[in-house]
């Protein structure tokens, strides 16, 4: 089952031009229990090309949400950049197999 | 005493709900207050010194919060005027602020705060080790900042109350923290610290801590406890998630958040829902720290040139890759040879819209498009170079063969000219903090009378 599927929501944003941030809204309680065991941090950095200690993780029980920041991998606005908002790259998340 | 903070919208530029806005005045608030920027579109607006937002759009949104100002006989407030907050932005906010007021007969005070730095004052505090970087950063020194086109640092509260206490109808900022504009009379008139950073942070996007996220228009009651936040559109609601879900925002900690002189920790922070529609928030905390403000600036790094050409025939689309690897290789034999011109002296890369145009190396999905987009981009030293290159690669972008042995194909281009010349390309080159003894040292203000 794709991450996606599982979960209301996969939303990634500039945190800042040097920071990416994706935020994975559960929906409830029993998703979100679900979704933070199941999600592996380094599986996640793997996806972005970095190393699982780039990562910061957030599990916010309140909220229902596994948080993830991470530096970008290309700076915003960049020779190099493709996406000036960093909304693309919660595709990456929102289409991984959750296992 | 309860200080009411009536935010408009998210930014000016993208509307927002006028019987909200009528709603809010009538509920007399003690201060207006709306972004005006961000860093969000990218470095051309703080390269340029420009505003992104079209003028017309910015020049009519502001003359209704002018009249809404004039309405409620409070100071109206925007921070990082013009997208970037640079003093030529500060400037054409001023000028738009001057024509509304002609034109419309108000005799009004203008505070203007300005937020550029001179390149030579940042080299001086570097040389002082009063520039620390954040995480990453840039590399920087006398030589880079010089050659930098803007650089402007982010006003927080202080230097926000004191365009308030020249008694100014109108305070245009340039850049500013996106939350010092609504701390900023809360904090002057005794709210508690962790309450008034802590609201401004939720009311920083207007609406988008509410049910209705593009209805723009809520209001802010800032006391000595905490503060309690109500969207005025008709219909809308903030939930005790809506709210604490705001903290998620475009924020790599949602828990913590770095203004000038400390910063802002909302672990503790409980959210209460007073009926369906308001929430009550208390229990977050100001840590006060070493007086920095943060550092924006943008260089110049290029010019670019930019060709489109779309691949419909299902060979080359199937062979995209192949394709463009033999074109590029080709191409950079030729600049070689027409121009003299070595990779590292300018860039030629072309991104296949369709393949991996979004993610580059990162994609790890393949299918089979109906079309490829091709998008070269040359980057090079001067505009007259890149427009040079993309006039020499044009032909060949429109008909090179996939081998030697076959008919030259042709491809779809979607305009004439084929390219584009882009102009400067801008890049972020500064993610520090500077140390400041008083906070307005490295601002400055000017208090004019504008109208008839």
């Amino acid at each position: 089952m794709r991450l996606g599927d599982r979960v209301l929501k996969v939303r990634s944003k500039n945190a800042g031009p040097f920071w990416v941030t994706i935020d994975v809204f559960c929906g409830d309680a029993a998703r979100f229990a679900e979704v933070a065991a199941r999600l592996d941090t380094a599986r996640v950095a793997a996806l972005y090309g970095l190393a699982p200690d780039a990562l910061r993780r957030f599990d916010i029980a309140d909220l229902s949400v596994v948080k993830f920041s991470l530096p970008r991998p290309v700076v915003q606005g960049a020779p190099e950049d493709r996406d000036m908002h960093g909304a693309a790259w919660a595709c990456l998340l929102e289409e991984a197999a959750l296992d | 005493m309860p200080t009411r903070v009536l935010v408009p919208s998210g930014v000016l530029g993208l509307g927002f709900d006028r019987a909200a806005l009528a709603r809010g005045v009538a509920g007399r608030p003690d201060v207006i207050a709306i972004d005006g920027g961000s860093t969000d579109s990218g470095p051309w607006s703080l390269g340029a010194g420009q505003s992104k937002y079209a003028r017309a759009a910015t020049k009519r949104e502001w003359s209704l919060l002018m009249a809404a100002r004039a309405a409620a006989g409070v100071p109206l407030v925007i921070g990082t005027a013009g997208t970037c907050g640079t003093d030529s932005a500060v400037d054409w906010m001023a000028g738009i602020t001057a024509e509304i007021a002609a034109e419309t007969g108000q005799r009004l005070r203008m505070a203007r705060l300005y937020s550029s730095q001179p390149a030579e004052r940042v080299v001086a505090a570097l040389e002082a080790g009063r520039i620390a970087p954040l995480n990453p950063a840039p590399p920087i020194d006398a030589g880079r900042l010089r050659a930098m086109t803007n650089i402007v640092a982010l006003a927080g509260v202080e230097q926000v109350q004191a365009a308030l206490a020249t008694g100014a109808e109108i305070v245009i900022c340039g850049r500013t923290t996106d939350t010092a504009i609504i701390a900023a009379l809360p904090l002057a008139r005794g709210a508690d610290a962790g309450a008034a950073w802590h609201g401004a942070k939720i009311a920083e996007c207007g609406a988008l801590c509410s049910t209705n996220p593009t209805s723009g228009v809520i209001q802010v009651d800032f006391d000595a406890t905490g503060f309690t936040v109500e969207p005025l559109a008709e219909g809308a609601r903030c939930t005790p998630h809506s709210v604490s879900a705001h903290m998620l925002y475009e924020n790599a900690d949602p828990f913590i958040l770095h203004e000038p002189g400390g910063h802002l920790d909302v672990h503790g922070a409980r959210y209460r829902a007073l009926d369906d529609r308001r929430v009550r928030v208390e229990g977050s905390v100001w840590m006060p720290g070493p007086y920095t403000v943060k550092l924006e600036g943008a260089a110049i790094a290029g010019y670019q040139t930019t060709i489109l050409a779309i691949l419909r025939d299902a060979r080359y689309v199937a062979s995209a890759r192949t394709w463009v690897a033999r074109l590029t290789a080709f191409l950079t034999g030729l600049i070689a040879d027409r121009m003299g011109l070595h990779p590292g002296t300018y860039a030629l890369e072309f991104r296949l819209i369709g393949v991996d145009g979004t993610l580059g190396p990162l994609e790890n999905r393949s299918g089979a498009p109906v079309e490829v987009g091709v998008l070269g981009l040359v980057t090079a030293e001067t505009q007259d170079v890149a427009a040079e290159i993309g006039k020499l690669i044009n032909p060949f972008v429109l008909h090179y063969p996939l081998t030697d042995d076959e008919d030259l194909p042709t491809f779809a281009f979607p305009y004439s000219p084929a390219t584009t010349d882009r102009g400067p390309l801008y890049a972020f080159a500064l993610n520090h903090v500077m140390h400041l003894d008083d906070p307005m040292a490295a601002f400055r203000m000017t208090v004019t009378e504008v109208g008839p």
